[in-house]
């Protein structure tokens, strides 16, 4: 292909090398109204009385909300497609608050400074209610986080505010217990982690103005425009059609603005003063105030004959979507789901999971969206499986993963219509030199080196729900501009689908203007998450272009008066199929807007039936020091199997990038809360994400299927990356220590305590 | 208060608060290349050159910039094209939020040291951060750049 699968150049890769103003904060209007919220120094509490009197004198404060000013119909803030299967357990400001941090008044004036003021003056007193901290005890606990009755939800999830449950579900096929009691062996694991953040560089922030026309405008840093528009809707209880949402450049995303975080508050300030207002974040409020991954403990049971056949696995997953719900029922179905269906020798499996309340942070949407934690823990007990068995953990995963052409049983019943894993495996194990390193060479200085393996899925797109869509019209001068709802976050998505046109229309990306997302002027679209951009709206941009290049052809037929059928699209120009007549693309362009009937713009949407997973394998070699417990990573190979490489720099990127953020949570990022449910982990002072001396050498190859059903044969790649370095580096970690290690973060300290532990316990009773 | 400031090669003469940070001066006068990704001056996001060296603008008030030189990607944008092409080439960039104080240090790096080890590149960002790019592609762009240094300008593709 002459576009796609070429390394081409991000289309606004140089404003942003540069420093050019594309963010939200360098385009704000200069008179904004600074939003702050006051927030709740209690885990639960309701509120007796707020007195906002002396704040309000405060010179430049404009106004401040409290609960009584808001509407009282409960919403969700999860970006998803209506209906939400997330529970509509959200108030813009609630008398009930059920975390350290929610929102208990908005205060909005003329500068920071004034508000900060005001913040502090504000009097509130509460009726502190004893909280559920632990998600253990959040189960038809006395205590309810969502006593109230106009708690609401829309889909069968499971849910029931009178159990703190947000979602509950069972699923297997075959019977799992006869299954795992005629195995020879059965490991058994339960594998805890926390509620990472996504700690994207551009905290949350919305800005928002009222036009000419009496239209809230939504200027915000999100993922899901569309869904934004439907959410504020809701929340401010006004019509979708008084709502526009735009996104400029996104400072990362990774799921966390999959969420309406920031923008209720400003777009309430808006819609009830007229006045132009913004919300920036702070990193403290990013950190203890947002959207994190759901905390999850999977209990794994996996079951195989001495021969190393897996044949049952059964998994349950407790998950904490904290104070709200918001992506609760959805994101634990991966941790079973996409990790389950890893292995396609089962003869039975069982899934079982419960969702449930406390007062922490709500959680949401983060990269592997559960995967994440499920694979963390299957692929964990398959490699402790392999040490039981005594077997070489890659000769056991040949021996049962999931191949081309297999149904699945745990992922819906869908078939792998490309799947290359086997590929992936085979190659990340060469390239980490598998047979020689594993398990692990004593360095003879207190340090040993040792390798770790893992497997990995994710899906495309969320099956027979998401919609992409594009819009494609030819200019006047022979170029396009292909309008998009998708969220291009920093992944590359408007040079992606901007690549597939090129390499329909026959023209280069430079020919391609895009632009998006705006709710008024793009097509609809789900939004970019779910892995769903590339797979679904790379679909709609490839039928919008194969119906503009017919209109472009009747419009050329009447030029060079002959039928459409006669002609030939050559890019540049369309001319007859003997090659006798030909009218240029310009002139095509010229014609559309002197006398035409035909419009020269074509929008198409997708969704399709199927979600199919790309497959990946990481291979990982670490250096451990026996004496501090500190890991350095000196390779990690990682093979992904996307379906067809749309862009090879942009994938090997993400691969990269997911797989420092996947180190970070295996190492480093921790979330602890104190006995009072206060984050400690609240800058990044003290929740570490890695630097560049901390993620090691990184090398990246794909190993593509191909996707009949994707768009030039693509699956997807922006989730799935951050899947393998848990289960790998756990597995180096019990290669260099013998221990596992099944919480994350696995810091060095634990490591060290650990292996300082089973000395003293090697002392007390000598084998 | 009144502060004297070459910012970018033009003096400019202002009255601030005297708890104005430094940052939120640069902002204010349209450099918006310098961005806040932190408060506690872990990120790099707002580096800018103080008398030509690199410093954290969050963590330093106008007022002891007063009398100083202070440059932002604004003022070195033939450095910053040159440099970040190479980036780009990686597309390394993705959000590019945090590119500006990466590109800022990693030019302050070269001026340093024209000829880092990978240690020194790496040690010298560190602290920048990124999340998304894994900082692999930064890398790979840094010695690409500094090939075609080594090179007299010429491409080394």
């Amino acid at each position: 292909m002459r576009v796609v699968s070429q390394p081409v150049r991000k289309k606004d890769a140089m404003a942003l090398v540069t420093g050019k103003p594309v963010f939200m904060d360098d385009l704000a209007p200069k008179d904004c109204l600074i939003v702050k919220v006051l927030r709740s120094p209690h885990a639960n509490a309701n509120i007796l009385s707020v007195k906002t009197d002396v704040a309000l004198k405060v010179p430049g404060i404009e106004v401040i909300y409290t609960w009584e000013d808001v509407p009282q119909e409960r919403f969700t803030m999860a970006g998803q497609t209506y209906p939400e299967p997330s529970p509509q357990d959200r108030l813009i400001l609630d008398r009930h608050v059920r975390y350290v941090g929610d929102p208990v008044a908005i205060v909005a004036g003329e500068n920071e400074a004034c508000v900060d003021r005001a913040l502090r003056l504000i009097k509130v007193e509460y009726e502190v209610l004893p909280a559920i901290l632990d998600f253990h005890q959040a189960m038809d606990n006395p205590i309810l986080v969502h006593p109230e009755d106009n708690w609401v939800v829309l889909c069968p999830v499971g849910a029931d505010n009178q159990r703190n449950l947000c979602a509950s579900d069972e699923s297997h096929n075959g019977d799992v217990d006869a299954v795992l009691k005629d195995c020879d062996v059965v490991v058994e694991g339960t594998y805890h982690t926390k509620a990472n953040q996504q700690a994207m560089m551009e905290t949350f922030r919305t800005a928002c103005y009222m036009d000419a026309y009496g239209r809230l405008n939504i200027f915000s840093s999100t993922q899901i425009v569309f869904h934004v528009r439907r959410i504020l809707a809701k929340a401010l209880g006004i019509p979708k059609s008084k709502i526009r949402v735009m996104k400029p450049r996104i400072g990362g995303g990774f799921g966390a603005k999959q969420t309406v975080v920031a923008e209720v508050f400003p777009a309430f300030v808006t819609w009830k003063t007229g006045k132009p207002s913004k919300m920036i974040f702070t990193r403290e409020e990013s950190q203890v105030a947002s959207s994190p991954r759901h905390e999850m403990e999977v209990t794994v049971k996996v079951g195989a004959m001495k021969d190393g056949r897996i044949r049952a696995m059964d998994v349950y997953t407790l998950s904490n979507t904290g104070a709200y719900g918001e992506h609760g029922p959805t994101t634990v179905g991966l941790s079973g789901h996409k990790s389950i269906p890893l292995y396609g020798s089962l003869e039975a499996h069982r899934f079982a999971y419960d969702v449930v309340y406390t007062n922490v942070m709500s959680a949401g949407a983060y990269r592997g969206y559960g995967a994440t934690q499920g694979i963390f823990a299957v692929e964990s007990a398959v490699n402790e499986l392999a040490d039981r068995l005594g077997m070489d953990p890659v000769e056991l995963r040949e021996k049962n993963m999931v191949r081309e052409g297999q149904v699945m049983p745990a992922y819906y019943g869908e078939q792998t219509n490309s799947c290359a894993l086997d590929r992936c495996l085979e190659r990340a194990a060469s390239m980490i030199g598998w047979k020689d390193k594993h398990p692990c060479r004593d360095m003879g200085n207190g340090k040993v080196r040792s390798v770790g393996i893992a497997m990995a899925m994710q899906g495309s797109g969320i099956a027979a729900v998401d919609v992409g869509s594009a819009t494609i019209k030819l200019n006047e001068d022979g170029s396009y501009t292909l309008l998009i709802a998708a969220a291009d976050m920093g992944t590359g998505c408007d040079t992606i689908l901007a690549q597939m046109a090129a390499e329909c229309m026959e023209c280069s990306v430079e020919d391609i203007a895009v632009l998006g997302a705006d709710t008024d002027s793009s097509p609809y679209d789900s939004g970019s998450y779910a892995s769903s951009t590339t797979y679904v709206t790379g679909k709609a941009v490839e039928r919008a272009c194969a119906q503009l290049k017919e209109r472009i052809l009747e419009v050329a037929g009447e030029m060079l008066e002959t039928s459409a059928e006669k002609l030939v699209f050559a890019g540049d120009r369309v001319e007859t199929l003997d090659q006798s007549a030909s009218v240029s693309l310009a002139e095509v362009g010229f014609k559309s807007m002197v006398g035409n009937n035909h419009a020269l713009q074509v929008t198409e949407s997708n969704s399709s039936p199927l979600s199919p997973p790309p497959f990946m394998a990481g291979a990982v070699e670490i250096e451990l020091d026996k004496e501090t417990g500190h890991v350095e990573i000196l390779d990690y190979a990682a093979v992904v199997d996307c379906g067809t490489v749309v862009n090879p720099n942009l994938a090997r990127v993400q691969t990269e990038g997911g797989l420092a953020q996947g180190i970070g949570m295996t190492l480093y990022e921790d979330i602890q809360y104190d006995d009072k449910g206060r984050l400690r982990n609240n800058s990044f002072m003290q929740y570490k994400v890695p630097t560049r001396l901390d993620t090691g050498r990184m090398r990246v190859e794909f190993e593509s299927s191909y996707e009949e059903s994707g768009p030039f044969g693509a699956k997807s790649i922006g989730e799935i990356v951050i899947n393998t370095p848990a289960p790998a580096l756990a597995h180096a970690i019990f290669n260099a220590t013998g221990l596992w290690f099944k919480e994350l973060p696995i810091t060095s300290e634990k490591i060290a305590m650990g292996i300082l532990e089973r000395s003293k316990n090697a002392e007390k009773t000598p084998f | 208060m009144k502060v004297k400031i070459v910012l970018n090669g033009k003096t400019r003469e202002d009255e601030i608060n005297s708890d104005q940070l430094l940052i939120d001066y640069v902002r204010s006068h349209g450099c918006y290349s310098v961005k806040r990704g932190c408060e506690t001056s872990n990120c790099g996001l707002c580096t800018v050159f103080l008398d030509g060296k690199p410093i954290l603008s969050c963590s330093l008030l106008t007022a002891r910039a007063d009398g100083h030189r202070v440059e932002t990607l604004e003022g070195l944008q033939k450095e910053a094209e040159e440099f970040g092409a190479f980036v780009a080439d990686q597309g390394a960039e993705q959000c590019g939020f945090c590119n500006p104080g990466m590109i800022m240090n990693a030019i302050a790096l070269f001026r340093e040291n024209p000829d880092p080890s990978e240690e020194e590149i790496k040690e010298y960002l560190a602290g920048n951060l990124c999340r998304c790019s894994g900082y692999e592609g930064q890398l790979r762009a840094i010695k690409q750049f500094l090939e075609y240094r080594r090179r007299g300008g010429e491409s080394c593709e």
